[in-house]
């Protein structure tokens, strides 16, 4: 009883904001308080109209899918490799995978920054503010959780299947597709959610290295904000956090989201 | 020569001898256990003949030709793993299809095959399960039936039997069995199981720490193990090191003269193998040995004495009720006695030369 009272009120906790700024969206008036003075979807409208918002999530789409469709592939053969090659080292080298979710989004944003500014030099072409940019640093939180979700779901396949079907007469890259891959389907597509989430919704990392009129969504909200409080915002975390749970929704159809992460 | 021979076969990983130099020749439609402890190079030996491990040295044929250096897809071997091993997406009869399809077998005789082989094993009506919707002994059947499918030149079965309960195993052994020698496979298996090697195998080689110890049928295993090793291994055996007395008496290290088999000893220092239903007990007034434990296993009774500093175990079909026997308890003095011939004198030193 008292264990499903603290489920609940853990459950209570991490949701509140989440409704908090759902029901924020649809208050009337500009400066948020209670009880609202009655209820309107103009917040939406005026975000949909204003048009930082609707290049935001533009950019944010596309930076996302480039980034999941980069890095997932990559993180994917790091995680065979890890697993299947035994590289010596092997360790070591999932944890430096690993690395990025260890540093302060602040920090890989500057250091990232520092970095292309220096290769900017080097190259004599634009890094920051460009679409590759961005892409290339969105990999980087990408590659962390496809190696974690694809390294677990390979480590819960019995390898003898594939010793198995090599048996039967199937070559090395046969086995590969008809018996490796269907295995680690469920963490590919896991990754996949886990990528565009992450990049969809990053806004420390992007903060230094986006460019004028090529914000991402929540780069646009922050600049936003300086100027302004309104529900508008709200509207538009709302539209985000609904995105959002629909992608979960819809993955959870195809792999058990619960039982492969 | 057989259908699979093993020439010479060895495998070392780094300094660490896996298998040595192990030599087999299995006839068509012949089943061989390769029968041993675990760590004994059973396995590793297997999986050289399914190309899974690269030998040192030494060759394997199948069917006459050599295929020491191919690949696991182009030797045509059926194997069983102890895992079984199914491929856990698709369904019964596309695991059983696939290594027709992987032979480029044609669809119809693809669907036609699958559902001879599924009824071979007894599975008719589970064609579009899912491994996991199968019980543990439909899931072994599943296992033969996509091995069997593909016509193998040599079957192969890795403990297939360590999975299932004790009961299902005696009837999955008889099964396998008889399938086997019905579609006359070539057959390699392995088992630590001495029992299901006994019963399935036609000859038995008995491996321990990378060697062959002997290579011969039950019988000769039982009655003329070739050392103290697999008189231990294959049934149960008092083993008694010592020396030889004189023709037909043997000293045990603790003192004891036993008798023994005439004849030559063996090179070195020799050891005394007697099975345990070979001796019989009486009880004895101030009797020689004296008895330890008594244990009733229903059918039969164990009678554990001690003969002068060396225990001797004997197993006897469990006396009537009226039997003098019956009332024999620990502490008792009894006698112990053997045909001298059943007392065997194995040599005791490890030796390098192999049985036939």
């Amino acid at each position: 009883m008292a264990f499903r009272a603290l489920v609940g009120a853990a459950f209570a906790l991490m949701l509140a904001p989440v409704l908090t700024v759902m029901v924020i969206s649809v208050f009337r008036q500009e400066i948020v308080s209670f009880p609202p003075s009655g209820l309107t979807l103009g917040w939406y409208v005026n975000a949909w109209e204003r048009q930082e918002f609707a290049r935001g999530f533009s950019t944010s789409l596309q930076v996302a899918t480039l980034a999941m469709l980069i890095g997932v592939p990559l993180g994917t053969a790091a995680a065979l490799a890890l697993v299947r090659g035994r590289p010596p080292g092997a360790s070591a080298l999932s944890t430096l995978l690993l690395g990025p979710l260890a540093v302060p989004g602040v920090v890989a944003g500057t250091a990232l920054y520092m970095f292309y500014l220096r290769a900017e030099f080097w190259i004599d072409s634009d890094i920051t503010s460009t679409l590759g940019g961005l892409v290339a640093a969105h990999v980087l939180l990408t590659i962390p959780w496809t190696v974690r979700l694809v390294t677990a779901s390979l480590q819960g396949m019995d390898i003898s299947a594939e010793e198995a079907a090599a048996n039967l007469g199937a070559r090395p890259f046969t086995v590969f597709r008809r018996i490796t891959l269907p295995a680690m389907r469920p963490g590919i597509i896991a990754a996949c959610l886990f990528s565009f989430i992450q990049s969809f919704e990053n806004l420390e990392l992007s903060l230094l290295l986006v460019g004028p009129g090529r914000t991402t969504l929540p780069v646009a909200m922050l600049n936003y904000l300086e100027f302004r409080v309104d529900p508008t915002l709200a509207a538009v975390a709302t539209v985000q956090i609904v995105l959002v749970a629909v992608l979960m929704l819809i993955t959870d159809r195809f792999v058990s989201i619960a039982r492969t992460v | 020569m057989g259908n699979l021979v093993l020439d010479g076969l060895g495998k070392r990983f780094g300094a660490s001898v896996a298998v040595e130099r192990v030599d087999l020749d299995v006839p068509q439609g012949q089943m061989v256990a390769l029968l041993g402890p675990s760590g004994c190079g059973k396995t590793t030996t297997l999986r050289m003949v399914a190309g899974f491990v690269p030998p040192s040295e030494g060759r394997v044929l199948i069917a006459g030709k050599d295929v020491t250096r191919a690949p696991p897809h182009g030797r045509d071997t059926g194997m069983v793993f102890q895992s079984y091993a199914l491929f856990p997406h698709m369904t019964v009869a596309q695991n059983v299809a696939f290594g027709l399809e992987m032979r480029r077998v044609n669809r119809a005789d693809r669907e036609s095959r699958t559902r001879e082989a599924l009824r071979m094993v007894r599975l008719e009506g589970l064609e579009d399960r899912l491994p996991r919707q199968l019980s543990g002994g439909q899931q072994q059947r599943v296992a033969l039936a996509r091995a069997l499918v593909v016509n193998p030149a040599v079957f192969l079965l890795d403990e297939p039997l360590s999975n299932l309960d004790a009961k299902l195993r005696g009837e999955v052994r008889m099964e396998i069995r008889a399938l086997q020698q019905r579609l006359g496979l070539t057959t390699l298996i392995v088992t630590h199981d001495q029992e299901e090697a006994l019963t399935m195998a036609d000859r038995l080689v008995v491996m321990e720490r990378g060697r062959v110890r002997q290579v011969g049928t039950a019988e000769d295993l039982y009655e003329r193990p070739a050392d103290p090793f697999v008189a231990g291994f294959v049934g149960r055996c008092n083993l008694v090191e010592g020396a030889l007395d004189s023709p037909g008496a043997f000293r045990a290290a603790s003192g004891a003269l036993l008798a023994c088999a005439g004849g030559p000893p063996p090179p070195g220092r020799p050891v005394l193998a007697l099975r345990p239903e070979h001796v019989r007990i009486t009880p004895a007034e101030g009797g020689p040995a004296r008895l330890r434990a008594v244990t009733y296993l229903g059918a039969q009774t164990e009678y554990h004495a001690e003969l002068g500093g060396t225990p001797l175990v004997a197993v006897l079909p469990t006396p009537g009720a009226d039997s003098p026997l019956r009332r024999l308890s620990p502490g008792d003095a009894v006698a112990l006695s053997w045909e001298p011939s059943a007392a065997r004198l194995l040599p005791a030193a490890r030796h390098d030369e192999k049985g036939a």
